[in-house]
Formats: C-alpha cells, sequence, structure tokens
C-alpha cells in the first residue's frame, strides 16, 4: 500500500519536473502565436539545434551543459531574430500557406544538417552527475532534471515579468492584441515581432540543453517536440502563456503515468491521447474562453 | 504644417483616393467631411503611415512622410486617433497610457503627461486599473484621446470621435476636441457629424467618392447649399 503511494508520486514527481521544461517549448511557440498569428513548425528542431550546440560545445572543449546555457541562448536569440526578419517575417503578411510551408522547410533543412553534421546514431552527454538522484521522503529526485525544472521556474518567472512590467513586455502585448493600434503608438511591430521569434527560438534551445543530461538525442528529436509544444499551446489555449504552464505540466504528468502504470513504451503515445481526451471535452483548450 | 498633394490610394486594385489635396497650418482645427464610404478613414491611414498612397506626396513640416512606416510617423509628432478607438482591451487603462508614450521622446516627460490626461480625464484616473475592454462607449474615446495625446503630437488626427456615442458625449467629445487646439495642438478631424464638425472647424474640405469636392471656412460650408442639401438634409 505505502509502496504503491510511493510509486505513485514518484510518476507525479517525475512527469511534473519533465512537464515544466514542455512548458517551456510550449510557451515560446505560444508566444511567437499569439503576436504574429504564425505556428512556427520549426520549433522542435530549433530545440535540436540547442541540443547540438550544446553536445557539440561539451565534446570540443569540455563545457558542462549547465555553463553551456548563456551561449546558446544568445546564439538561439540570434538565430531566431535572423530567421525571423529574414525568411518568416516576410511571410507572416501574406497567405496561411506561405509560412507553413516556410517554417517546415526551415525546419528540414535543420533536421538535415544536425544528420549532416552529427550522422543519425542516438547520441548523449555523461557527466558525473547525470545519473545523480537525491530523496525526499521516500521520493527519488534526479539532480540534473530537479535543477532543468529550477532553472525552467527561473526563466518562466522572469518572462512572465518581462512581459507585464517592462516596456518591451508591454509592446509585445500590445502587438500582439492590436498590430496596427501599436503602430501608431510609435511601436516598430517588426521589431516586436523579431524579438519575439527571438525569444521563441532562445526557449526552444534552453529547453534543449536542459533536456540533454537525461535524453538521448537524434536528428529527427525535433518534430517530436513541435509536436509536443504544439500540443501544450493547444492544451493551455492559443497565444495563452500561464495556459501553457497548465498544458507542459498536464502532457509531463500524463506521459510519466501513462509509462508507469501501462507501458514506458508508449510514452508519447500517452500524452497525444490526453490530449485527444481534453480537446473532446473541452475544445478550446483547458483555460481557452470558447468562442460562443 | 501638413500638405497633401494628389494622393491617390489604392485597396488591392480598388483605387480609393483620386488626386486628393489639401492643406493644414499650424494651428488650425481642420476637419474632413463626408458620407460613408467617401474615402475619408483612408485619408487619415496614408497620412498616418498605415497605408502608402501610389502616387502623389503628403509634406509634414515641408519633409516627405507618405514612405515612412507608422510608427516613424508617429515619431514625428502626427498622432491618430483611429476609428473604433482600436485600444488594447486585454490592458489596463493605465497600460494603455503607457504603451501611448512608448516613444523615447515621449517617456521623458511621462509622468506629467499622464498626470495632464488624469486631470483631463477623472474617470480614467478612477478605472486606472480596469481592463480596457470593460469600459463604456464614452470612456473608451476619451482613453483613446488620453492615449494619443500621450505621444505628445504636434497634430492630431481623429477619425469619428462621436461614433456611437450618445449626443451628451459627442457634445463633450467636440468641447475636448476645441480644448485641445486651444493647448496648441493643431487638429486635423474627420466626421460624419457634419454639422457639429462644420460648427467647430476652422476650415474644411468635403470628400465625394474618394475626391475633395469642395473647401472653405467652417462656417461658408455650413452656409453653402449644396452641403445642406447632401449632408444635412434641409
Amino acid at each position: 500500500m505505502v509502496e504503491g503511494v510511493i510509486s505513485l508520486v514518484q510518476s507525479l514527481v517525475n512527469g511534473l519536473l519533465t512537464g515544466g521544461i514542455y512548458a517551456m517549448v510550449g510557451i515560446g511557440l505560444s508566444l511567437v502565436f499569439g503576436v504574429m498569428r504564425v505556428i512556427n513548425f520549426a520549433h522542435g528542431e530549433f530545440l535540436a539545434l540547442g541540443m547540438y550546440l550544446t553536445l557539440w560545445l561539451f565534446r570540443a572543449t569540455g563545457l558542462d551543459p549547465f555553463l553551456a546555457i548563456p551561449i546558446v541562448v544568445l546564439a538561439g536569440g540570434a538565430l531566431g531574430w535572423v530567421t525571423n526578419r529574414v525568411l518568416v517575417g516576410p511571410m507572416a503578411s501574406g497567405p496561411e500557406k506561405g509560412y507553413i510551408l516556410m517554417t517546415v522547410g526551415i525546419g528540414l533543412v535543420i533536421s538535415n544538417g544536425l544528420l549532416l553534421g552529427f550522422g543519425a546514431h542516438p547520441q548523449s552527454i555523461y557527466t558525473s552527475y547525470s545519473t545523480a538522484t537525491f530523496q525526499l521522503a521516500g521520493v527519488s529526485f534526479s539532480l540534473p532534471l530537479t535543477l532543468s525544472f529550477a532553472i525552467t521556474v527561473v526563466v518562466i518567472a522572469a518572462l512572465y515579468g518581462m512581459l507585464n512590467r517592462t516596456e518591451l513586455g508591454r509592446a509585445i502585448r500590445a502587438t500582439a492584441q492590436n498590430p496596427a493600434a501599436a503602430e501608431l503608438q510609435g511601436i516598430d511591430t517588426q521589431r516586436v515581432r523579431n524579438a519575439v521569434f527571438a525569444i521563441g527560438v532562445a526557449l526552444a534551445s534552453l529547453a534543449g540543453v536542459l533536456l540533454l543530461p537525461v535524453l538521448y538525442v537524434i536528428p529527427t528529436v525535433g518534430s517530436v517536440f513541435t509536436r509536443k509544444a504544439f500540443v501544450v499551446t493547444v492544451l493551455g489555449g492559443m497565444g495563452n502563456v500561464l495556459g501553457a504552464i497548465g498544458g507542459g505540466l498536464l502532457l509531463g504528468v500524463a506521459e510519466s503515468l501513462g509509462a508507469t502504470y501501462l507501458s514506458s513504451g508508449y510514452r508519447d503515445a500517452f500524452g497525444l491521447i490526453a490530449f485527444l481526451l481534453v480537446l473532446l471535452l473541452r475544445p478550446a483548450g483547458l483555460f481557452g474562453r470558447s468562442q460562443a | 504644417m501638413l500638405e497633401v498633394r494628389e494622393i491617390d490610394a489604392f485597396y488591392g486594385p480598388v483605387q480609393v483616393l483620386w488626386e486628393v489635396s489639401f492643406r493644414v497650418e499650424a494651428g488650425e482645427l481642420v476637419t474632413l467631411v463626408g458620407a460613408n464610404g467617401a474615402g475619408k478613414t483612408t485619408t487619415l491611414r496614408v497620412l498616418s503611415g498605415l497605408l502608402h498612397p501610389r502616387r502623389g506626396q503628403v509634406l509634414f513640416e515641408g519633409k516627405p512622410i507618405h514612405h515612412l512606416p507608422a510608427h516613424r510617423v508617429t515619431d514625428l509628432g502626427l498622432a491618430l486617433i483611429p476609428e473604433g478607438r482600436q485600444l488594447f482591451p486585454d490592458m489596463t487603462v493605465e497600460e494603455n497610457l503607457l504603451t501611448g508614450s512608448y516613444l523615447p521622446r515621449a517617456r521623458r516627460s511621462r509622468a506629467e503627461s499622464l498626470a495632464r490626461v488624469y486631470q483631463a480625464f477623472p474617470r480614467l484616473k478612477e478605472r486606472r486599473h480596469q481592463l480596457a475592454g470593460s469600459l463604456s462607449g464614452g470612456e473608451q474615446q476619451m482613453l483613446a484621446i488620453g492615449r494619443a495625446l500621450m505621444s505628445q503630437p504636434r497634430l492630431l488626427m481623429l477619425d469619428e470621435p462621436s461614433l456611437g456615442l450618445a449626443p451628451l458625449l459627442v457634445k463633450e467629445v467636440f468641447r475636448i476636441v476645441e480644448e485641445i487646439r486651444a493647448q496648441g495642438v493643431t487638429v486635423l478631424l474627420v466626421e460624419q457629424n457634419v454639422t457639429q464638425a462644420l460648427a467647430v472647424a476652422d476650415r474644411a474640405y468635403v470628400l465625394e467618392n474618394g475626391r475633395i469636392t469642395l473647401e472653405g471656412s467652417g462656417p461658408e460650408l455650413l452656409g453653402d447649399e449644396r452641403v445642406r442639401a447632401a449632408y444635412l438634409g434641409i
């Protein structure tokens, strides 16, 4: 009986820790959609790019993945800015097909570039703390995953504060709510869109670093995370940053419970099943306002 | 201060403005009147940089501005209060106002601007933590005016500020427009409410089917038979 409770709590803990990172992946996608009305189909590939950059830094210089965070985040932000400025931004005002093909294409270029550069075999980083755990009331916490979760909490809180308290945050929300009116207030909405895309890609790259210690990476890992980000975003309501937190945690827990009690081989499927159930019951997402 | 020279504007393949020319001198209150669909809103979209004309020029203090994006035009001191207010509905009243002073040149005197707007519109101060989307129509119009004033414009353009308001509020809006002008801001007012617009205007232009067809002082046009027949129903 006691063992059963502990195993349940253990599964929930594992699910919440991973779910926090899923939330961060989803927030990046959701923010971009909220401001630009563009679904970035390459979102997961940017995450994969963050993973491989960390892997490469580790192999080349022995830099610890957690210490690589500033480099990877800055590189991701710069790449996001340029990508939107040159590739996605010009398509965003045109018909939907244009930007969908563009972002799908960017994703294909990234994943095939990774395949070319790193090969198809699964790779991972092994550090001294990769398998380290600590115990709390009989439940064991993975050290790297707990650290990743803590970083996620800090980053999401900082992002939330930025959106609500700073000039840039107000400009981002104004652009999301009414782009023409934002321009009339003197806001350069094209720059705001570049900044938001940069933030989205930086968050995806950061999630890539945080997941690296607990995951094998292959060049196609991106498509899995694009799908997860999409699930998180839809669960939380498109464009709803706070909702994405709930969506991420729910996805993490659903996967973890499914893996513990049903079959660990179908881990990814349980998240999608939970997703379908939520959509059947609440088509606007968990926190979405219905469009009645 | 503002000179519009033979503007042709299009929405896609459809031409909306034909050789529209007019001018606004510093300190004036000029109104552009006309029926629904005459091209009044399109004219303001061109002046504010939201729509670029295919031919013609817009000069603001002698410099061409018709090729600039809207945020640059606002930075030059030309503010538009768009039709339907276009507030940020999920931001509070105060956040809407702060967004109005986003530009660095307006940010410097943000505190004084905010105090002045709250003094002019005490209702906005009472409701400063409320979401803009929850305000009444009249309060929303006050907020739209306040937000535009936060950018410290030298030329203020208003698109149908009286639209959808009760008669008492319409009077209030016109009083505010005159007050803004009295404080030294040049005003370009676009209205369907022809009588009241002509009554407050120094000069006026009539826009018909995308062309300027008449111009004159406010009282002149108010007495013009064509205007009376077409817009005042007399």
